[in-house]
């Protein structure tokens, strides 16, 4: 990649109706995704890309689920009383999107900025689909949402994700383990029947949004290699 | 979108709607004490309400931070809430629920704020259509009045301003009352709104929707095996003419 290269204009997309009043021709900057499980390297893979990429003269901002000022704090507290239906959470964290998409996504991209979003609509469409929502129900829902230039999925088998998990906090989380569905009252097994479930939920969506699969059971650094070859070659193209 | 009855659900569902002012919460509260009075079932459900959600609409509204998009989804956050704990377990249960606004309300709020109507109506279709919907109907200028007499201070996003339509918040709120006003004619005979005239004296409104309702709907099936002691009205004093977006702020 040449450094300090800038972004090139692009045909931007919404996937559906999209967000009134915004001129797509004005998203200069790029909006690049990584998405995967807890444990599959996601933070990791990011905090590398913003090195590599402010060494290189690009701005970044970076975003992620669960950050909005608007519901952040709403959301917390109502997922650990677990309170909430699922049509109910669905928008909840349909809502906290959308705060961070008007936010700080589209200005940013207005601004000519590189985002990196940690896990973007396909994890929350994910999630909602394991429990049983519709899908065409998801995909007016998240019809707000720009098209990113890239989407990155780091794949990891269950049973590796456990071992990961487990050697970071001893524990594995409760919403990551799809507890709320009652696939099992043993927390390992319902892990892996839950991690099982969004992996073939996200290998549908695949088709769909055409995202690059990455095989992140190998190392860190054959992972970030693969991840800056792609980039790189998205930012010089055109 | 279906009925309740058509759907096989052992309760049934009226809805009331219409503009800020228009007397509609003062028709339901009156239909609710005669219900119980009656020994029947009933639940009432307001618009804007849950306990969850609230805190964000406040802190939004307050804020300024809302954009028609999460003022959209902020508030079907709050309806899918109610729908999902409350109002479908007890028609489960075989109970009348009535509810101040359904979707129709953000049917016509969201899309004059600008939001695409396929793409607010998707949101909301998982909510089953009302048995009878109830829309109350008075001329643009009686419901303003109602409001603008006592000159309340309007709330930012109850006068529309976030639509700039006007640096004044009473010419704001006259026009984007104007235009929901269009938005509900609209759609009132596509989802078979019984229009009720809201010029009427309060009385004469109270026999016609007793009259519907008992018309509609079989109300002995709806009976408690063993009454209930009739609940406390309202407490003295409470406004029955508000604003609606008050209530969450």
């Amino acid at each position: 990649m040449s450094p300090g290269s800038p972004p090139q204009p692009n045909c931007r997309r919404f996937y559906g109706h999209g967000i009134p009043g915004v001129r797509l021709e004005e998203l200069t900057g790029r909006l690049i995704v990584v998405e995967g499980a807890d444990g599959s390297g996601r933070s990791t893979q990011i905090a590398r890309l913003v090195d590599w990429l402010e060494t290189n003269g690009h701005a970044t901002v970076q975003v992620g689920l669960k950050r909005s000022t608007l519901v952040s704090s709403e959301l917390e507290k109502a997922q650990e009383g677990n309170i909430l239906s699922r049509t109910t959470l669905g928008l909840f964290y349909a809502t906290d999107f959308a705060d961070q998409l008007e936010n700080i996504i589209l200005p940013a991209l207005r601004a000519g900025f590189i985002v990196l979003s940690d896990r973007y609509i396909y994890t929350l469409m994910a999630r909602d689909m394991v429990r049983g929502m519709d899908e065409a129900w998801l995909k007016n829902l998240y019809g707000i949402a720009p098209e990113p230039d890239a989407v990155f999925y780091l794949s990891v088998e269950p049973e590796e994700l456990v071992q990961r998990n487990l050697a970071k906090k001893a524990t594995l989380d409760y919403w990551e383990s799809g507890m709320d569905l009652g696939l099992s009252r043993d927390m390992f097994d319902s892990f892996i029947k839950y991690q099982t479930a969004i992996q073939s939920v996200f290998q549908s969506l695949q088709k769909t949004y055409n995202f690059n699969i990455v095989d992140a059971n190998r190392s860190m650094d054959s992972v970030t290699r693969e991840l800056r070859k792609k980039i790189g070659a998205l930012l010089n193209e055109k | 979108m279906k009925t309740f009855a058509e759907l096989n659900f052992p309760g049934r569902l009226v809805a009331v709607e219409g503009l800020d002012g228009s007397g509609k919460s003062t028709q339901i509260y009156l239909l609710k004490r005669w219900l119980e009075a009656e020994g029947i079932k009933v639940y009432f459900s307001e618009w804007n309400s849950s306990e969850l959600v609230k805190s964000a609409t406040s802190k939004g509204k307050k804020r300024e931070l809302l954009t028609p998009t999460t003022f959209s989804l902020i508030h079907a956050t709050d309806f899918a809430d109610r729908y999902e704990r409350h109002l479908l377990p007890l028609l489960r249960a075989g109970y009348i629920v009535l509810c101040d606004r359904y979707v129709f309300t953000a049917f016509a709020r969201d899309v004059v704020r600008g939001c695409p109507p396929e793409w607010v109506r998707g949101n909301y279709s998982f909510a089953a259509q009302p048995d009878l919907t109830l829309f109350f109907k008075t001329d643009l200028e009686v419901s303003l009045n109602r409001i603008l007499e006592g000159r309340p201070k309007l709330k930012f996003f109850e006068a529309g301003m976030d639509l700039r339509l006007s640096s004044d918040p009473y010419e704001s709120f006259r026009v984007f009352q104007g235009r929901i006003l269009e938005q509900y004619l609209a759609m009132s005979s596509e989802f078979n709104f019984v229009v009720m005239d809201a010029n009427l004296h309060v009385e004469k409104q109270q026999v016609l929707v007793r009259k519907l309702v008992s018309e509609r709907i079989e109300l002995k099936k709806f009976k408690r095996r063993s009454p209930l002691p009739l609940p406390p009205a309202h407490p003295v004093g409470e406004k029955l003419v508000e604003v609606e977006e008050d209530t969450a702020v």
